[in-house]
């Protein structure tokens, strides 16, 4: 196997500009997160306004030195909004992360190890799939005192279950791959068969649930924040539906307080779903081939990767 | 073993029998297990919280002896593995303990809840059923044209926008013509049942609406992929080949099959709904078992929230459980594994 290098790299980002190309889905998604991610890191360096900083009226309407208005307590939206970008996608992708290296850990192992260990991680799992989320995100949350750091751990916590049965799944299947027994005929131990043959095959697939992974950790934020469980001393897009939910800017007229926390919110959970989903159909083509569709009836031929 | 006999040819029925019994009492194994495993973790994450029900109790000028007496009535003074096995008779009777708030006993503000919770979910689940189901499999019917992009990407756009703001955004869109919150008007006191039932539907609408809204889109991915997936096997394209019309494939030949793993789909995103309801509830203010939650949240009412965990968590497990029984009798496949 000849080592990485930078050709390789060169090569392996041309693959993927191509690939990008050929689904727009993937580039709509990609470019949606890709925009929320260096407005989260660079915001801060964008905001107008202090988001402590009382610049007007109580919900000033929005007007050119405001483009988005004022809150409830006269602070310029726009940087309330960017700020809460800045710890919905923080909360967003490290709880995402968090979840997938549990869950492909998880899955890893009961699917590489086998036997009782297989079935005492797989029993784990399926309670904790039955175990309906958001409840117990919301019990855990009341008794552990409000912070960003427990929140991410607490979406983390309900997030990995997909995960470690897809990757099961799949290291199943990879295990009794030719390759791989060729290469512990040759002697390779365990480790080397799980980093070099089997982790690499289901990188696709850890990608794209990280990324799905992150739409659903985007919504629990939302969701949290929105019960009153977040962290009162920072800025969230979920926190500020709360607070505009909480202190009436429905009744009071003001729109503009709301609609633009739940739009970004819609905004990344679509971006990442698009790109998860292209990702994970690019790890797995079979859904490609339709042998019937309305109008035009023809025999797709069967990619490549699938006949194996 | 098992796999052995049912290889065997003349031991159809019976293997097939023994098949779905063993399959069954699996799956009432885990699903007992996840009840006691859920009845641990909330017996024990509220043990776990800072100051225990003594010390809710405010009593100016309280003396520690009577705080003691108080500890001791309570229960609080025996070791944790007593408590625990005081808490799992008692919840075995029935008795979820009193609610902080109302001091009236838990169960009882859970039944009204439920009974509030139940028709806005069922309507809710019926109007996302019915658009899933349509844009789905209109959307792998019509695969790669304009309709398909956009029932899919309206139900996309749905399923990404969070459930509390949608039904903000509804509030917003119908100020004026319907309602924004509660479960009825409360100036209608000299009313028919007529009247009380229209308020009442009044009500109603913008909730389930939202609930339909935020769930429908997952129901339409789902179809559409499963409907694609089936068109792709060989026994569709054999059908075809028969010569049968694009309907009459569609309907008896993929669409059966599709629906096989979208029963279990829907059971699984139960959970999900839950949430749904959670959130939907708190901002139409209709009094159910997610407002309950959010009222417990807000006020540490810790009965009130373990009761309804506990509800929540049970009743996802019994729909999961039916939705094993239902795949059980569709797909004879299983009972043979």
């Amino acid at each position: 196997m000849p080592p990485p290098s930078s050709l390789n790299a060169a090569k392996v980002a041309r693959r993927w500009l191509t690939w990008l190309r050929q689904n727009p889905a993937a580039l709509i998604g990609g470019a949606l997160l890709t925009a929320f991610a260096v407005l989260a890191l660079f915001g801060p360096l964008l905001t107008p306004f202090g988001i402590d900083q009382r610049v007007g009226p109580v919900y000033g309407a929005p007007s050119p030195a405001h483009p988005l208005g004022l809150d409830d307590s006269g602070v310029d939206m726009l940087s309330l909004l960017i700020a809460g970008t800045r710890i919905s996608m923080l909360v967003g992708f490290a709880a995402s992360m968090v979840s997938v290296l549990v869950g492909g850990f998880v899955g890893v192992t009961a699917g590489y190890v086998g036997g009782w260990v297989d079935t005492a991680l797989m029993r784990i799992t399926d309670y904790f799939i039955v175990i309906p989320a958001l409840p117990l995100m919301i019990v855990v949350a009341t008794v552990w005192a409000p912070s960003v750091v427990h929140m991410v751990l607490i979406i983390a916590l309900l997030l990995w279950t997909s995960t470690a049965r897809l990757i099961r799944a799949q290291v199943l299947a990879l295990k009794e791959r030719v390759s791989v027994r060729r290469a512990r005929a040759i002697g390779a131990g365990h480790a080397r068969i799980v980093l070099r043959h089997i982790v690499p095959d289901i990188v696709g697939l850890l990608v794209a649930t990280t990324v799905l992974a992150v739409s659903v950790a985007v919504f629990f934020e939302a969701a949290l924040s929105f019960l009153g469980l977040g962290d009162p001393a920072t800025v969230s897009w979920g926190r500020l539906i709360q607070i505009a939910f909480e202190r009436t800017a429905i009744s009071s007229g003001a729109w503009w307080a709301i609609i633009p926390p739940g739009l970004c919110i819609a905004l990344v959970v679509l971006g990442s779903s698009l790109l998860g989903t292209a990702i994970q159909h690019a790890a797995n083509p079979k859904a490609g081939i339709a042998h019937v569709s309305s109008r035009t009836f023809r025999i797709r031929p069967v990619p490549e990767a699938s006949r194996d | 073993m098992a796999a052995v006999v049912a290889a065997t040819p003349r031991a159809g029925t019976g293997s097939a029998l023994r098949g779905s019994v063993g399959y069954l009492t699996r799956r009432l194994a885990v699903a007992l297990v996840t009840v006691v495993v859920a009845v641990s973790a909330n017996f024990l994450l509220f043990r776990a919280v800072p100051g225990d029900a003594a010390s809710m109790v405010k009593v100016p000028g309280l003396s520690a002896a009577e705080r003691m007496q108080i500890r001791a009535d309570f229960g609080l003074d025996q070791p944790v593995g007593s408590q625990y096995l005081h808490y799992l008779g008692q919840l075995a009777h029935g008795n979820l303990g009193i609610s902080f708030e109302n001091r009236k006993p838990v169960t009882a503000n859970l039944w009204q809840a439920v009974a509030n919770t139940m028709p806005m979910v069922l309507l809710g689940t019926v109007f996302a059923l019915v658009a899933g189901m349509a844009t789905g499999l209109i959307a792998a019917w019509r695969r790669g044209t304009v309709l398909d992009a956009g029932g899919l990407g309206a139900a996309l756009a749905f399923y990404a926008m969070p459930a509390q703001w949608l039904g903000l955004m509804l509030i917003l869109l119908a100020a004026g013509h319907l309602p924004s919150g509660g479960i009825s008007d409360v100036f209608l006191t000299d009313a028919d049942w007529w009247a009380r039932t229209a308020d009442h539907l009044r009500h109603l609408l913008l909730p389930a609406l939202t609930f339909g809204l935020a769930s429908y889109g997952q129901y339409a991915v789902i179809i559409r992929t499963s409907m694609l997936e089936t068109l792709g096997e060989d026994y569709v394209l054999t059908a075809r080949a028969k010569g049968f019309s694009n309907w009459s494939v569609v309907r008896r030949h993929a669409l059966p099959n599709a629906m096989l793993p979208i029963t279990t789909l829907i059971a699984m995103s139960l959970g999900l709904l839950v949430s749904g309801a959670i959130l939907i509830e708190t901002v139409f203010s209709w009094p159910g078992v997610g407002l309950a939650v959010y009222d417990a949240v807000k006020a540490r009412d810790y009965p009130m929230l373990e009761g309804a965990f506990l509800l929540l968590t049970v009743s996802v497990i019994l729909c999961n459980l039916l939705a094993d029984l239902v795949y059980l009798r569709l797909d004879p496949r299983i009972r043979s594994a």
